[in-house]
């Protein structure tokens, strides 16, 4: 795969990362690094600690213990604002849109551009070089939009998915991750899902692929982690394993433990 | 590099702000101003068929005074509307504002500006306290401003007391605001502005967009003239009777700079991003408590400017001032403006030609002689003709997406 170029470098790095809540270990030190341009997904049940960590890299927990690293260099993260910030941008499943703006806005929301030039001229947007930054994204992902001045809700969900994956590009975003992106999606969706997130892989993002879908796994990811109780318990290399080897790691059945690290 | 690439699609490609994505706007339900704009010429021609004193510049100009104080009040409602709030204490609001500015000046003495300024900041007070009450506890809006409206009554009228009837004012600079014309000069320099800085704009835009066509620079020239094209009319129309009343002046203005940061600034796109999508707002970093607190603060504050209108319309405040159907002509105003209810949707402009239409059928019943049931009764026709659109137009929306499928 095309991926390969930049795997020995990682952007994201999770060293020992532990939460509790209450009286539930949520996340019992998880080691986790992400490569640029590699897709990797996370697997586990549900309260596996999959959503635990996603927004601990995306700065809606903080954690206990242990740190995050981004270029090897220890990150501070406090808010969502400072992920993005950092790089790191979230892709929702229900992929976070305002229907009533239209699409340069969803792409720019909470980080609108102002116009160039004085004190009264930076009061206010500067759409073209906005739209002009859109287009691009649009072009890289390969996906048509009716018109960016469109409101979102006269978008098909496959242009809604364009979008939301789009804020990535705009940003230019070394880290994205996908919370359950196809979970409620048909086949032909799905697939679109696949494209964008091969089109992010291809220009050098590292992507963390949070999904329950063997379908997503094996067609996109290049390694797997599959997290049981808070904990790492697997490594695997979908190339060399079926999608029975990761149910019984989720499970924990019994041949889980032949390929654990 | 190909600059239109990504239009093009299975939807014909269009160039931004040409007539063509103006007509895709609508096909996608969004009507923008055309329905206000359609019922404003509606009650127009009706009554100029049913009075012949209707459309005489004389009534006009008084038109125009009579839509000031809800004129200023549907704007600040919009604001709260937009974000898919309500502010039911408006009226309330600017009926105790009115009593502060005329307790100010005509007990205490108080000049008219300092007095003026006072109310405003009381009415943004009151404001700040409806919005941290909606934001830190989470009570709906309807109810904390149910609340507002009761209390903000009585305070009102506790506060004109023992006295019967009304407080007179005699404030000069209070006065003034809705009973000085301005010379006929000045309006004639500032339609010409209005118009001049509108040509520049057009010609500006024409340069940047060489692309965008024949058909794209009309639109764009229809687009820009609509207001200084109205700002003519007026401007001759009254020229006729008084000259052009400062209010109108005022009221242009609050609306021109509300408009510029609801349309044209990062803050105004917060604005309907809250409206439309608050989790998907808060996600994108924006403060929605305080993008919140500044709008229930800022209706508020124009609720008390509408107070201050009246009184100086009124040359005095009592314990009615401000009450009545005020506040519901208010939402209706913007609601006929194509402002949604459920936020996220609406225009400051629309507000105030719904606020203009609502004053033109109430002015018109009362020429011919109908009482206020009457005006009542037709007034909430007009706000049901208005629904109606918007759901429908809303039913268009749902499908399109659906139809893009």
């Amino acid at each position: 795969m095309s991926a390969k170029a930049g795997a020995d470098l990682h952007i994201l790095e999770a060293r020992s990362l532990s939460k509790r809540f209450g009286r539930v270990q949520a996340l019992s030190g998880v080691d986790l690094q992400i490569h640029a341009g590699s897709v990797l997904a996370l697997l586990g049940d549900n309260g596996a600690g999959k959503s635990t960590l996603v927004k601990i890299v995306s700065g809606v927990h903080r954690p206990d213990t242990g740190d995050l690293l981004l270029d090897g260099s220890r990150l501070n993260i406090s808010s969502p604002r400072d992920a993005s910030a950092a790089g790191i941008e979230t892709v929702y499943q229900d992929l976070a849109l305002c229907e009533n703006l239209n699409v340069t806005q969803n792409l720019f929301l909470g980080r609108e551009r102002r116009s160039p030039g004085n004190a009264i001229r930076r009061m206010f947007l500067d759409r073209r070089s906005m739209e002009a930054e859109a287009e691009k994204a649009f072009d890289i992902l390969g996906t048509r939009i009716p018109s960016l001045a469109a409101p979102i809700s006269a978008l098909s969900g496959g242009q809604r998915q364009a979008v939301a994956i789009a804020r990535a590009i705009v940003w230019q975003s070394r880290l994205v991750m996908f919370d359950e992106p196809t979970a409620a999606l048909g086949v032909e969706q799905t697939e679109n899902v696949h494209r964008l997130i091969r089109r992010l892989r291809d220009r050098g993002v590292g992507v963390l692929l949070i999904t329950h879908n063997m379908v997503d796994v094996f067609a996109l990811a290049d390694r797997v982690i599959v997290l049981r109780q808070g904990r790492r318990v697997s490594e695997m290399d979908p190339r060399k394993c079926t999608p029975d080897d990761v149910v019984s790691a989720i499970t924990g059945s019994e041949r889980a433990g032949e390929r654990s690290p | 590099m190909n600059p239109q690439r990504v239009r093009k699609g299975s939807e014909p490609a269009v160039a931004p702000k040409s007539i063509q994505d103006w007509l895709l706007k609508i096909s996608y339900g969004e009507l923008g101003l055309l329905p206000v704009l359609a019922a404003l010429m509606a009650v127009l021609i009706v009554f100029n068929f049913a009075s012949p004193y209707f459309l005489t510049p004389r009534n006009l100009s008084n038109l125009t005074l009579q839509v000031g104080v809800l004129g200023v009040m549907a704007l600040g409602m919009s604001l709260v509307l937009f974000i898919g709030e309500i502010d039911l204490s408006a009226g309330s609001v600017s009926g105790v504002c009115a009593i502060i500015l005329v307790l100010l000046s005509s007990r205490f003495g108080i000049p008219g500006i300092l007095a003026v300024s006072l109310a405003i900041l009381c009415g943004a007070a009151i404001g700040g306290i409806h919005g941290k009450l909606v934001t830190a506890i989470g009570a709906p809006s309807f109810i904390v401003t149910l609340t507002g409206l009761l209390v903000w009554q009585g305070a009102q009228r506790m506060l004109v007391g023992n006295q019967i009837g009304q407080i007179l004012i005699n404030d000069p600079l209070v006065i003034s605001i809705a009973s000085t014309f301005m010379p006929f000069w000045l309006s004639l320099l500032i339609v010409a502005s209005t118009v001049g800085y509108a040509l520049v704009f057009c010609i500006r835009r024409w340069k940047l967009k060489q692309h965008a066509g024949t058909a794209g620079k009309l639109g764009l020239l229809g687009r820009s003239m609509l207001f200084p094209i109205l700002a003519i009319v007026i401007f001759l129309v009254l020229s006729n009777h008084l000259g052009v009343p400062v209010l109108l002046l005022i009221l242009a203005i609050l609306a021109l700079v509300l408009t510029l940061v609801t349309e044209h600034t990062p803050f105004g796109v917060h604005i309907f991003a809250v409206g439309g999508n608050a989790e998907a707002a808060r996600r994108a970093g924006i403060n929605v408590a305080r993008l919140k607190l500044i709008l229930f603060s800022s209706c508020s504050a124009l609720a008390a400017f509408s107070g201050i209108v009246a009184v100086s319309r009124q040359y005095a405040a009592d314990g009615n001032t401000g009450g009545g159907n005020l506040v519901l002509d208010a939402i209706a105003a913007a609601v006929i403006g194509g402002t949604s209810l459920f936020g996220g949707r609406g225009r400051i402009q629309g507000s105030l030609l719904g606020a203009l239409v609502i004053g033109t059928v109430a002015n018109g019943l009362d020429l011919l002689g109908q009482s206020a049931n009457v005006k009542s009764i037709i007034t909430g026709l007009i706000l049901l003709g208005a629904v109606s659109v918007d759901m429908v137009a809303r039913q268009r929306r749902i499908r399109s997406g659906a139809a893009g499928a």
